[in-house]
């Protein structure tokens, strides 16, 4: 279910590579001038080098992967290697030490953040897929006109700043903020309601709101591949439409959930921004304290151990919740 | 033909989504124009001045430069190294490019948190001072996944015969690919850069590690964020980015879909 995908099943270009093949001459190269044996190819080095399609490929994604490998995956491992020091003051001691995961794993207060992100997130993961579904399925299946219009409309808030986004919601729940002062000016209440903002719930909302968004997309696609006779198919055979939904939409459009789902509980686990608006104490989650540890606290190393620690476990969850998603829906079926 | 089961009913939560989706963030364009210091009903009487004030602030306008300069850089380093990795991606058919597109799509799936303070680690243990060209570093990374989406979606359909052709009939690799290549892409070219400009503007979490002194805007708006009084200009300039990005957005989806009858979105998010 990625773009590499659709191309695969792209019937064009599937057509094209098999004539290719019948035609003799090099794939992605031109078949044709095997033929036309008037215009000799010139043997250059650089066809030489990039003869097959497959190295030509390579050669042309190879800048993107060097800036990848330079800014993504060296930082991760220096990341590593930076959670086995210690901080000594102003230098680092870079003797090899487990003890800054024994504490990242082992302190009650540490334990807790841990969990709680993790809890959080898994909620906003639910609720925003859960919340997002029926929109997909309606953009895909019931939109019949505009279907443009409601694809822009449901993207741009996608693309807009998610710093303000959050920064909406401590506005709104804030103590003198819009919905105690609607609410009071409606007269409904006399003094401002204080369980609003700072506390978890409060993450909750905010996030689901901002990651809205990022839902929507990867299930309408799944939902929009599905080919549409065998709903007709099963529909002849004498499946009701809950049936129907069950047995087919929801299993052919799992992978658009799974994407969508990762895509929400990854980064909403280490969310920094939103605990740090509307948290409040109750409501700080592990970001906040890794980004203590690299600024007011200065324990670069213990910051860097918390990071991969929770990285880690999101990744456990991560696999652990797709696995029982597939064994479930599989059963279903 | 199916039926239309419950067509009203998801119509209807289908609205009421879009107004969950954007009533919260309209309250931004509606109190900057309230002429009061705090943020709550009743509303006060319209007002300019906060758009006023924030165009005379000095610091703001230093961050708005240092965020549209890191923005143009961004968005041409990505799409430019996205481009020719888009082209292969869709169109050779290579080995392990699942795997490849996986590997680029990393940066939309790790905490951007995480992204921000490794960037630190490598720019401290490589001794580069943290400015302005450190946060480039940081928005070029996490916008590729952004550009490679845009433009692959733009390469699916591409009818490579048009290629051949214009190979057969003697052009050279580099002036196919100026000639027939990208002028075909072109739209999806410009989107990409429109949409990674906005990813890089809108960026906080790495610009705040790795930023220095040189504040973009975002940082500059958590700045501003502590002190109760600055609110307001926080609000006009937080309408003034909304309203923006609202407009570059709508005009870059345009301009992707330009010439194509595909509907599809660009889908971000599966590796």
């Amino acid at each position: 279910m990625n773009p590499r995908g659709v191309a695969a099943h792209n019937p064009l270009l599937q057509r094209g590579a098999i004539l290719l093949n019948v035609v003799g001459g090099r794939p992605g190269g031109s078949g044709v001038a095997a033929i036309d044996v008037r215009r000799e190819p010139k043997p250059g080095l650089w066809q030489g080098l990039f003869r097959s399609e497959s190295a030509r490929g390579y050669a042309l994604t190879t800048p993107m992967l060097a800036v990848l490998f330079l800014t993504l995956a060296a930082p991760i491992a220096l990341l590593v290697l930076y959670s086995f020091w210690t901080q000594m003051g102003l230098y680092l001691d870079q003797t090899p030490t487990l003890a800054n995961y024994e504490r990242a794993l082992g302190a009650a207060n540490y334990r807790t953040l841990f969990l709680r992100s993790l809890g959080i997130s898994s909620l906003v993961t639910l609720i925003t897929v859960g919340i997002a579904y029926p929109i997909a399925y309606f953009v895909a299946f019931r939109v019949r006109r505009g279907k443009f219009l409601w694809l822009i409309a449901l993207t741009v808030p996608f693309w807009t700043s998610y710093l303000l986004r959050v920064f909406a919601w401590k506005v709104i729940l804030g103590y003198n903020g819009v919905i105690n002062s609607g609410l009071m000016q409606l007269g409904l209440i006399s003094k401002p309601l204080e369980f609003l903002l700072y506390n978890p719930t409060a993450v909750i909302v905010t996030l689901a709101h901002a990651y809205a968004a990022f839902a929507i997309l990867p299930i309408y696609v799944s939902l929009e591949k599905i080919d549409r006779s065998l709903l007709e198919a099963a529909a002849d055979l004498g499946d009701g439409p809950f049936r129907r939904f069950m047995r087919i939409t929801l299993p052919l459009s799992l992978p658009g959930v799974i994407g969508a789902a990762l895509v929400i509980f990854v980064p909403t686990t280490g969310d920094y921004v939103t605990p740090a608006l509307v948290g409040g104490p109750s409501g700080t989650m592990i970001a906040n304290i890794i980004q203590v540890q690299f600024g007011r606290v200065n324990n670069w190393p213990l910051g860097a151990a918390l990071a991969i620690a929770s990285m880690t476990a999101v990744a456990l969850a991560a696999i652990f919740a797709i696995q029982a998603l597939r064994i479930a829906v599989a059963r279903v079926r | 033909m199916e039926k239309k089961h419950g067509g009203i009913g998801l119509m209807i939560y289908a609205i009421a989504y879009l107004t969950f989706l954007y009533v919260p963030v309209l309250f931004l364009p509606l109190f900057s124009f309230n002429d009061s210091l705090f943020v709550a009903f009743p509303l006060k009487g319209f007002t300019t001045k906060w758009y006023a004030q924030m165009f005379e602030d000095e610091a703001m306008h230093r961050a708005f430069w240092n965020t549209l300069r890191v923005g143009f850089a961004a968005a041409l380093a990505s799409t430019a190294l996205a481009l020719p990795a888009a082209k292969a991606l869709t169109l050779n058919r290579m080995r392990g490019g699942n795997v490849l597109i996986g590997f680029a799509n990393i940066p939309l799936f790790v905490p951007e948190i995480v992204l921000g303070i490794s960037l630190l680690i490598l720019m401290t243990a490589a001794k580069v001072p943290l400015s302005l060209i450190s946060v480039t570093v940081g928005h070029t990374l996490f916008c590729i996944p952004f550009a490679l989406a845009v433009l692959m979606s733009r390469f699916e359909g591409f009818d490579r015969s048009l290629e051949e052709a214009s190979l057969d009939l003697g052009e050279s690799g580099w002036m196919t690919f100026w000639r027939v290549t990208f002028p075909i892409v072109f739209p999806g070219v410009v989107a990409s850069l429109l949409l990674t400009f906005l990813v890089s503007f809108d960026d906080f979490m790495v610009a705040f590690f790795l930023c220095g002194t040189d504040t973009t805007l975002p940082v500059f708006i958590w700045g501003e964020l502590r002190f109760p009084f600055k609110l307001p200009g926080v609000l006009a300039l937080g309408a003034a980015i909304l309203i923006g990005s609202c407009i570059l957005v709508a005009f870059a989806e345009w301009v992707r879909r330009l010439g194509t009858t595909g509907s599809g979105p660009a889908s971000f998010g599966h590796a």
